[in-house]
């Protein structure tokens, strides 16, 4: 049968409880991401069987957009040509703040194996990343364990981006 | 620990020399011995100047001047049944002889035979374009004008292709470096941010095994951990590993029968 009456765990039996702005705000970001639709190359392939039904991002309250508008996480999957670089800053600026990134793989931290004149080596040149995952490919385990650290993290800082900023020395 | 080899300009060194090595020679045999290559190379020789022909690994390979390309393609297509140009690129020889080797693949499709026409330009010559007769040329002459800078004559769209159209260097060029030029590596960051960007950001990390010993931020030594961002300049404390004290259970000894049929 159902109760009218809900028993709040604390404050003796009063409905109330006590934390903070940041915390409360960050509960809520943290725990609903909005990754951007976008795959560079083979690591997309993880990051899309990361989303999928065996592994599963919707557990974390993570599910894929596809536009960057509606979007506060770009996980730059794969390789970044230097022809392309023009459009994932355009795609990374297009994101609402706040915003997160995550570089996924061997290719998107340092150029990986392509040392060559047509591979961005490091996606960091171009856009702030929160969160560098290393592999070739990443599994979808690591890149879920890569969402969970970001999920860490966003907790950690303040809800305040601005202040953020200075930490993370964001490129304007 | 290895004793540390300075690494500065290991790509600098040639790693492997080999003494003894002799260039692979393809046997070269005579087109008129083949009877379904040497009537073909009967009618492009009534039609063209041939300079070379001579048949290897089952395909033909004849070389004519550049002036006479489009017409030994048309040749090729119309009285000699190739109705199909796979493959059109260059060969960069400027260094060993100052020229390119342009090359166009055929296919014979109702005999499944190939064959190959070879023709050499200098380096500021332009050649005819073969688009007409093939659509398929579209695309690669547009290639072959992107990676080697050799202009193509009345092709309908000549532009690059697969390099951004803002580009400077030809990348298939020998003389091109792999890491690319100055251009190449500040590319990304002069198109999005500017030039005067380039200070803030840095060079690009060509090396990728570099380590900065003092670098805490980054990088920390196995067994010798230390805060983020602290300062080793004066050496760092040595801390005890700690390695992972789980036992791996063997199912295998258990005692328990799960199928009782056994």
């Amino acid at each position: 049968m159902a109760q009218h009456q809900v028993n709040y765990a604390s404050a003796a039996g009063l409905p109330i409880a006590l934390t903070t702005a940041d915390h409360l705000i960050n509960w809520g970001r943290s725990n609903s991401l909005w990754p951007l639709t976008y795959g560079l190359a083979c690591c997309a392939i993880e990051m899309m069987a990361a989303g999928g039904s065996r592994y599963d991002f919707d557990r974390f309250g993570t599910i894929f957009r596809a536009s960057p508008r509606q979007s506060d996480v770009m996980i730059l999957a794969g390789t970044l040509s230097k022809k392309h670089s023009e459009f994932a800053r355009r795609l990374y600026d297009q994101m609402t703040e706040p915003k997160w990134v995550i570089s996924m793989g061997s290719c998107a931290n340092t150029g990986g194996m392509f040392n060559t004149y047509a591979t961005v080596q490091g996606v960091d040149r171009i856009i702030p990343v929160d969160i560098y995952l290393p592999g070739c490919a990443p599994r979808p385990e690591t890149l879920q364990y890569a969402l969970m650290m970001l999920q860490t993290k966003i907790r950690r800082e303040s809800a305040n981006m601005n202040k953020n900023k200075k930490q993370n020395l964001r490129l304007i | 620990m290895r004793k540390y080899v300075p690494k500065g300009n290991v790509q600098k060194q040639s790693y492997y020399t080999d003494r003894y090595h002799v260039v692979p020679q393809v046997p070269r045999l005579a087109v008129e011995e083949d009877e379904f290559f040497a009537p073909q190379l009967k009618i492009l020789k009534a039609k063209v100047e041939i300079k070379e022909a001579s048949i290897q690994i089952g395909q033909m390979i004849v070389e004519v001047n550049a002036k006479d390309n489009f017409k030994a393609i048309e040749t090729l297509k119309n009285e000699c049944g190739y109705a199909m140009c796979s493959e059109i690129s260059a060969v960069d020889y400027l260094a060993q002889d100052g020229e390119f080797e342009i090359f166009y693949q055929m296919l014979n499709l109702k005999s499944a035979k190939r064959m190959r026409l070879v023709c050499r330009i200098k380096e500021n010559e332009a050649i005819e374009s073969v688009e007409p007769l093939f659509n398929s040329a579209n695309f690669a002459e547009r290639e072959m004008f992107d990676l080697f800078g050799i202009y193509v004559n009345n092709h309908p769209f000549l532009k690059r292709i697969i390099m951004p159209d803002d580009w400077e260097g030809h990348p298939l060029l020998k003389t091109y470096p792999l890491i690319g030029d100055e251009f190449a590596s500040w590319y990304e960051v002069d198109k999005i941010f500017g030039k005067d960007a380039r200070e803030a950001i840095g060079p690009e990390n060509r090396d990728p095994a570099r380590i900065e010993r003092y670098d805490t931020k980054r990088f920390s030594r196995v067994g010798r951990e230390v805060p983020f961002d602290a300062d080793i300049s004066q050496g760092e404390p040595e801390t005890k590993i700690e390695y992972s004290q789980t036992v791996l259970v063997n199912y295998n000894k258990s005692q328990k029968q799960l199928d009782k049929r056994k």
